[in-house]
């Protein structure tokens, strides 16, 4: 660090109508350093990279690269200073090859026709796959691949751009745990390489294992920083929220009644094969861990009727229930938050009040007429009961933070009083302090006589949420880890199919 | 709200322009005139728009047009089918091959467009054939004078009882059947369970599905719907018309119905779109029509006249919505 750091960014601003977004904000970044950018969601971590990439433009501050000060005015000037960003939402063309995708908009071409030049695209692209470890083919189509792999494409692009800075947005939240293992391996070897990567993450797992340094921003502002010695699990969420959070992982007092909700023979058209069979304690929170694509989404699906090539036997207590379509699912009081919040949880542009009241819309009638006030005042209360951040329930669901939808995804279900609760990793790309607030919720619910199953990718939340954790590996059930037992190096075995002795059956008969 | 007031202005300026130009406009044989087509073009519009705000389409209205076109002056001159049974024939077969488009759509999972750009090809070479490519007409409407008399009959119309002049021209029925049905659309759209779902499922039908609603069946019904409105406006048509050639009856009457849905907010995209808007973009869609007539403009510009206020509208509400966009973005 004696010499200039490859990027600074100095007393940056950035104002949007009504909200200060960054207010003197620096950052800087040396050669080869992994910097983890921290903070709560509207911390200003996109914004200030959207300024890096060349997206928004600063109000106020300078930008130096390799000392010298720069203007990024676009992508492309960004992407001239050797800066690359790899979106959340990957930015890929599944319809098209490795190739493809990797030298768009500059692929090589063949001069008097200007057709492009096939065996060199190929021949280009190959070397980039191999040095990241990936072993396909540059002619295979991206909807061939995982989205672990995907997202090694796109970080092929970065590479084949020459870029020295890569920002990484929340690069593992649809990663498996040896995809994200896997990742942050090469993280390190760009690293050693000479690449600096910018890495933003919700998960303090990951930040502790691969960053050099830690930067934390707050409402706009820089929280602080730690170096590699100082990083702590506890520091940096002290940083993100300028307090203690006491009390993250609230304990169970609920009693639990034992075998209250029995899944038998679930199928699921991923696994047609295989069924599974596990028992739910009324009041507790059953997790649900395992690699991604072990099953247990669709599991879940086939449980609540959205699978019409599978099925399940459903109890609860001692009904045996018929369930079909989501609707018989529904009418028994068994809901499901889906993984995909703005694809399968929300119509995100109708309003709070019209998503709240969507699955019980019978309800708020008067002569076949929707009563919109009879909406309102469900809608207000579950606005208020859950602390949902909006100007109000008219107000369009996609103007809210993902913290808020998620919330008014449970709302809908809560204010329909539910008697088992399936959640499908239910805190992804939300903030430590909403994060707080839906295990509170949750556990809540568990404690006034639920069921709550959760699905979680999240090893930390996993362990610490869920008073028992089922383990799934392909298509079945490998096990199911009593409190004593929850540890990650259990969860891990199960996930990949070994069975261990601290493991219990996942039913009773 | 706003887009409605947007067209309506636009609406209002044309006519006062008209007007102006032409006094024509206003007299009562003219106005008359627009309103018994504004009936007919605004009832399947309707339809078309219901399907438009689940994101499907139907493109066979025109096609449909003509099947049931050539059926109904069959079945009442050379069948001798009673007139109610042959005017309930006249409606049931377009909720039929709506409900065919429908199964298609939500079952087969073949794409609205597909299917009905299929049904508008079998449809109109059905009706070319089952009458032999010949015209059919209705002639001195013998034995079903109530139906003709009421599909062309005016509400409010008053003769001098002696010389037997107009002394008010009273209002087209196919007008005031529209009136009726779009009080009645306007509350199935904008205030019932169904019309929510609809505009759910026209925006995210997963979501929709998720939340317990059969979705299948709320996109399939509006075909039947659409359906139902398509039989009422064909047999308003065929009466209007009073002679029906299967190769160019209704002809692209379907493109009609989504421009004027389009005009009036209707997204194709699904989710978006209220009655007001269909009818204000009808009505639109007709006045263009008959401003051409009136103004002396060659009618060969016609579709040219359509295409391009269609294309202005859509660019100006685009051009508003990125302007409130940029307002409300942080």
């Amino acid at each position: 660090m004696a010499n200039t750091p490859l990027l600074q960014m100095r007393g940056v601003q950035k104002r949007f109508p009504g909200v200060i977004a960054l207010d003197n904000v620096s950052l800087e970044v040396g050669k080869g350093e992994v910097v983890a950018l921290c903070g709560e969601n509207g911390a200003g971590k996109s914004t200030m990279m959207k300024i890096l990439g060349g997206v928004y433009q600063p109000d106020g501050g300078e930008i130096l690269v390799d000392g010298q000060p720069v203007q990024i005015n676009n992508v492309v000037d960004a992407m001239k200073l050797g800066i690359a960003f790899i979106h959340q939402e990957l930015n890929v063309l599944d319809n098209l090859d490795v190739a493809a995708n990797v030298f768009l908009g500059r692929e090589p071409l063949i001069t008097p026709f200007r057709l492009i030049d096939q065996k060199k695209i190929h021949a280009d692209t190959e070397p980039l796959l191999k040095r990241l470890g990936l072993n396909i083919s540059s002619r295979t189509r991206l909807d061939k691949l995982s989205l672990a792999q995907q997202q090694m494409v796109e970080i092929a692009k970065a590479l084949s751009l020459n870029a020295r800075i890569i920002i990484m947005d929340e690069p593992t939240s649809s990663l498996t745990l040896t995809e994200t293992e896997r990742l942050l391996e090469l993280v390190g070897e760009l690293s050693k390489s000479g690449v600096s990567i910018v890495y933003i993450s919700h998960r303090l797992a990951e930040v502790d294992h691969c960053a050099d340094r830690v930067v934390v921003f707050r409402d706009g502002k820089n929280a602080g920083g730690l170096d590699r010695t100082e990083i702590s699990h506890d520091r940096i969420v002290s940083l993100m929220v300028g307090r203690e959070i006491k009390s993250f992982y609230a304990a169970s007092t609920a009693v639990k009644t034992p075998g209250y909700f029995k899944v038998r023979n679930a199928k699921s058209s991923r696994y047609p094969g295989k069924s599974v069979s596990f028992d739910a304690a009324r009041g507790e929170i059953l997790g649900f861990a395992g690699l991604v694509g072990a099953g247990r989404s669709e599991l879940m699906k086939a449980v609540v009727g959205l699978d019409a090539a599978g099925g399940a036997e459903v109890a609860i207590g001692s009904d045996s229930l018929k369930i079909n379509s989501p609707r018989n699912a529904i009418d028994h009081g068994i809901y499901l938050v889906p993984e995909d919040r703005r694809g399968e949880g929300l119509v995100t542009s109708m309003t709070v009040r019209e998503n709240t009241t969507l699955p019980s819309l019978e309800k708020f009638t008067d002569f076949f007429m929707i009563s919109r006030d009879k909406e309102r005042k469900v809608a207000n209360e579950q606005i208020a009961s859950l602390k949902v951040k909006t100007p109000g329930c008219e107000t369009r669901v996609l103007n809210l933070s993902g913290g808020n939808q998620q919330k008014v995804v449970l709302g809908k279900w809560l204010s329909m009083s539910p008697k088992v609760m399936i959640l499908d990793e239910p805190t992804r790309g939300i903030d430590v302090g909403a994060k707080a607030e839906i295990y509170k919720i949750m556990r809540s619910l568990a404690d006034n006589g639920a069921v709550i199953l959760m699905i979680s990718s999240d090893m930390e939340e996993v362990l610490n949420v869920s008073d028992r954790v089922a383990v799934m590996h392909e298509g079945r059930i490998t096990g199911v880890l009593e409190r004593d037992a929850c540890k990650e190096e259990n969860v891990m075995q199960l996930a990949v199919g070994k069975e261990i002795a601290a493991a219990k059956p996942a039913f009773v008969n | 709200m706003k887009k409605e007031l947007g067209i309506l202005s636009l609406l209002v300026a044309l006519c006062v322009a008209t007007s102006l130009k032409n006094p024509q406009f206003l007299s009562a044989a003219n106005l008359a005139n627009n309103a018994n087509l504004v009936g007919i073009y605004g009832i399947f519009s309707l339809g078309l728009g219901l399907v438009i705000i689940t994101g499907g389409i139907d493109l066979s209205v025109g096609a449909m047009f003509a099947l049931t076109g050539v059926l109904l002056p069959m079945a009442l001159r050379e069948w001798h089918w009673a007139w109610p049974v042959a005017a309930a024939a006249a409606l049931a077969l377009p909720m039929a091959m709506g409900w065919v488009h429908g199964f298609l759509i939500t079952r087969m999972k073949v794409q609205p467009f597909i299917v009905t750009l299929c049904g508008l090809m079998i449809y109109r070479g059905i009706a070319r054939f089952i009458a032999g490519d010949n015209t059919k007409g209705f002639g001195s409407a013998e034995g079903f004078l109530p139906l003709k008399n009421f599909t062309t009959g005016r509400l409010f119309q008053k003769l001098d009882p002696v010389t037997g002049r107009e002394i008010f021209t009273g209002i087209p029925m196919p007008f005031v059947i529209l009136v009726v049905l779009s009080i009645v659309m306007w509350f199935v759209l904008h205030r019932s369970v169904y019309g929510r779902y609809l505009f759910a499922v026209g925006r995210n039908e997963d979501s929709t599905r998720f939340s317990g609603i059969n979705t299948r069946r709320v996109i399939a019904s509006t075909y039947v719907i659409a359906g139902l409105l398509t039989g009422i406006a064909g047999l308003l048509l065929a009466f209007y018309t009073n002679s029906v050639s299967p190769s160019n009856h209704g002809n692209s009457y379907e493109l009609y119905g989504i421009a004027a849905a389009v005009l009036g907010g209707c997204s194709l995209r699904g989710g978006e779109g209220s009655i007001l808007g269909i009818l204000i973009g009808t009505a639109l869609l007709r006045v263009l029509e008959n401003l051409v007539n009136l103004l002396g403009i060659p009618s060969s510009l016609n579709f040219a006249v359509m295409g391009s206020v269609v294309l202005v509208g859509v660019l100006a509400d685009q051009f508003f919505q990125n302007r409130a966009a940029k307002k409300v973005a942080r």
